[in-house]
């Protein structure tokens, strides 16, 4: 046994973040129901890649179909034919597979009989292989991570979906809490830990009991649970390390130099997929909410689905949407289009009708309220970093840490003057990175 | 389907700053009301007065500025400078004096300075310190409280609005006959004649622990501070630290030489101090942001308010207290600024 290791499993409320209207009620209890086959699937790999098929092949769902240059390989998500492969200028394979309707499964995917008697280095080539990236929105793959990661302390599941409207990691506790800890379990175990713990929100105590019920039939004591505040952004990865441990990744560092390894639920459940089911990464759970749509619920979607299908699954549009947002209403991007396809970050599309979304309010000067600065989870000065982002002043935004912004729209949310702070943040971190110095 | 774009966030409460000046002037009605009853009409002929003149030299910068007139007409944030100096004036003031401090502060302190969220100094606190300079004789003229054993004559609305106008009263009425001098302002002349404050407290402008009247007043400004509170427009640091800053200051004062130096419930409910810890201090724009920042900066002002009454010759010390500080704030914010996550 290792050292012993505590965590604080009901953080009281932060003093930072803001309590958003959730509109979870929509669909928190909507069992997750199976998106239909899409009848062409576009995939694309997040990083610079090399494709494994060309035009014209075969293949079968969950066939590799690309291996990225860190080693993580995308599959095919449905069984056809490969209609295009190409590759962008950043190396990205971009694969489009037509539907042959059949949903034949790739010989490879069997399961592990026993993947807590591989090693954990072996575990780690498998999450690799079969293509486990963090399905909060990183789109890291876990294989790396787990590399990566010097000394794991202990591993964290971040259940604690704090955006408003999201509730795909809750359906996914509530009726799958058992592949959540089986893959807990294996990460651990990849991880090389003795130690793990569950984190959910105050405001989803079914999901609280289902894992509850599943850690004690998995009898494995060395997972914990943790509750913590429904405050957003309490889900965001360094605020949960923080809430649960006391420990601060390091500003530029990752959770692996404070000895925590992260990971969201539905990459646990992923990985659990992967060794228990013999599935890699094809499908995930997304919601699909907002005014907008006739009949909101959680839906299994295989990766590369249009989001024009998604949203047809969902009964289709009702009204008319003033925004189509991938993610939710704090973090999220709002499309030009619904031709986007869904990929392994697509955690919730929301249909906005113009009453889901905040009235255009013509901006004000700052005045120096402090309502950003007491809300922003990273403690940082927001309205100073506004007036450096705007002057465009180097040296003022190091001095003040703009590297710490987590883009988490804090800010904005609380801003009486309705000033855009979160977009002039994303804009000052483009225009340093394009700069070089 | 083709959808707008925009940038995130996509949803925000509304509680803009139009809406939080309109709960400012809301949360002073109360105190407004208690000062009426116990001082006269004139508040309210001097609130006309200077929400005219503000709102008429807001429209003349904002012009000269180039800026959008109707937004920053309608934020409120010239009526509630507006409002807080006519709060501070003494009831019984010719109309030139209110329009100068008025003007003086919407179109010199904070236009000149940028408008909006850019000015340095409090604006009304800046018109009021400008007025003790260039009328201190006028300054000075308050009234006594209406208060039922208290000899006062009472001036009628119309009398006030004559002397409003003109800057005479009628002439059956004498000056020295309506007027009376604050409590603070009986306490720093009977100190001056080397009386005891045993002496002093016997005076019938003095209540239970601080002025006539005043005392329901500053009773009436806690009410509307308090529902700012609750309402999240002001927190809680700025008022507490200027609060204690006034109570420990007076307290060691008084520790050291009662017979001196007023009780600290006195100053606690002497002149402009809750007004200032609700309603001036509090001022966003030119006060510190950070929460220890705001601490700091209110205990300053309480502590400034103390020695300015205690050692110099102004009827009151908040405005001037309150000024310093605004030049503090700045430095003050400099030393407090939160660590930021994942550094040091
Ligand atoms: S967007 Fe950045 S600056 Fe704004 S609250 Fe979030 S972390 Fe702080
Ligand atoms: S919340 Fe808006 S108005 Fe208030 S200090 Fe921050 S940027 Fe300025």
């Amino acid at each position: 046994m290792a050292d012993a290791w505590t965590f604080n499993a009901r953080p009281p409320r932060p003093p930072w973040g803001v309590h958003v209207p959730s509109h979870k009620a929509a669909t928190r209890a909507m069992s997750i129901r199976q998106a239909p086959l899409p009848p062409v699937a576009h995939l694309s790999t997040p990083t610079a890649a090399v494709a494994l098929v060309s035009a014209g092949d075969c293949v079968k769902s969950g066939q590799p179909v690309a291996r990225g240059s860190d080693g993580c390989a995308l599959h095919a998500t449905i069984s056809g034919t490969i209609a295009a492969v190409s590759t962008s200028a950043g190396g990205q394979v971009d694969v489009a597979i037509d539907s042959d309707g059949r949903d034949e499964w790739h010989d490879s995917c069997v399961p592990c009989k026993a993947p807590l008697a591989l090693p954990p280095r072996e575990l780690r080539r498998r999450l690799l292989d079969g293509g486990i990236v963090g399905l909060g929105g990183a789109l890291f793959p876990s294989g790396l991570k787990l590399d990566s990661a010097p000394r794991v302390r202990a591993l964290i599941i971040n259940g604690a979906e704090c955006e408003p409207w999201i509730t795909c990691d809750e359906i996914l506790l509530r009726e799958r809490a058992t592949q959540v800890v089986e893959g807990a379990r294996i990460l651990m175990h990849a991880a090389g830990t003795v130690h793990a713990v569950i984190a959910v929100e105050t405001d989803m105590p079914e999901a609280r009991i289902a894992l509850h019920d599943a850690l004690a039939t998995s009898g494995d004591d060395r997972i914990g649970l943790a509750v913590v505040s429904a405050k957003y952004p309490a889900g965001g990865e360094r605020q949960l390390i923080e809430m649960l441990t006391g420990a601060e990744v390091p500003l530029g560092g990752l959770p692996g130099d404070v000895g925590y390894l992260c990971q969201n639920a539905g990459t646990a459940a992923a990985a659990a997929d992967l060794l228990l089911l013999g599935r890699p990464l094809v499908s995930r759970i997304v919601t699909v909410t907002g005014g907008g749509v006739a009949e909101p619920g959680n839906f299994e979607v295989r990766l590369g689905t249009p989001l024009a299908m998604l949203v047809a699954a969902a009964g289709g549009y009702k009204g008319v949407p003033a925004r189509l947002i991938v993610g939710g209403p704090m973090m999220g991007v709002a499309q030009p289009d619904d031709a986007a396809a869904v990929t392994a970050a697509t955690n919730c599309v929301v249909a906005a009708l113009a009453d889901d979304i905040a009235p255009a309010a013509p901006e004000m000067p700052c005045i120096r309220c402090g309502d950003c600065v007491q809300a922003c989870p990273a403690r940082l000065l927001p309205h100073e970093l506004l007036a450096a982002s705007r002057q465009g002043h180097a040296d003022a935004l190091r001095d003040l840490h703009l590297d710490a912004c987590i883009e988490c729209g804090c800010c904005d949310y609380v801003c009486p003057s309705m000033i855009p702070l979160t977009a002039a943040f994303a804009a000052a971190k483009a225009a340093r990175r394009s700069r070089p110095s | 389907m083709k959808f707008t774009r925009s940038s995130g966030p996509y949803w925000r409460p509304v509680q803009d700053v139009p809406a939080m000046m309109r709960h400012v002037l809301y949360a002073l009605a109360p105190a407004a009301a208690a000062h009426s009853f116990f001082f006269g009409p004139g508040l309210w002929i001097n609130l006309c007065v200077a929400g005219i003149t503000a709102l008429a030299t807001e429209a003349i910068a904002l012009r000269l500025r180039g800026a959008p007139l109707q937004l920053h007409l309608s934020d409120g944030s010239a009526l509630v400078s507006a409002a807080l100096l006519a709060l501070c004036l003494p009831p019984l003031l010719p109309w030139w004096v209110t329009a100068t401090g008025t003007a003086f502060a919407i179109g010199v302190v904070k236009h000149l300075y940028g408008g909006l969220g850019l000015n340095l100094f409090n604006p009304a606190m800046a018109g009021y310190a400008l007025l003790l300079l260039v009328f201190p004789a006028h300054m000075t003229n308050w009234l006594p409280p209406h208060v039922d054993d208290l000899d006062y004559q009472a001036l009628s609305l119309w009398q006030t609005l004559q002397f409003t106008a003109t800057g005479n009263l009628p002439a059956t009425l004498g000056l020295d006959a309506v007027t009376g001098a604050t409590p603070l302002d009986v306490l720093r002349t009977e100190l001056g004649r080397m009386r005891t404050l045993t002496e002093i407290a016997a005076d019938p402008v003095f209540g239970d622990f601080g002025g006539r009247g005043w005392e329901w007043v500053g009773n009436f400004v806690t009410l509307g501070g308090l529902w700012l509170l609750y309402r999240g427009i002001i927190r809680w640091q700025i008022p507490a630290g200027m609060l204690a800053g006034v109570l420990a200051g007076s307290l060691l004062l008084y520790l050291a030489d009662p017979q001196t130096h007023a009780s600290p419930l006195f100053h606690l409910y002497a002149g402009g101090t809750l007004l200032g810890a609700f309603f001036i201090a509090t001022d966003p724009v030119s006060a510190c942001v950070t929460d220890r920042g705001r601490l700091i900066y209110g205990a300053g002002c309480g502590l400034v308010t103390v020695a300015i009454r205690s050692w110099a010759a102004f009827p009151d010390g908040v405005a001037f207290a309150v000024l310093l500080m605004n030049v503090l704030a700045p430095l003050i914010d400099r030393y407090c600024r939160p660590r930021v996550y994942g550094t040091g």
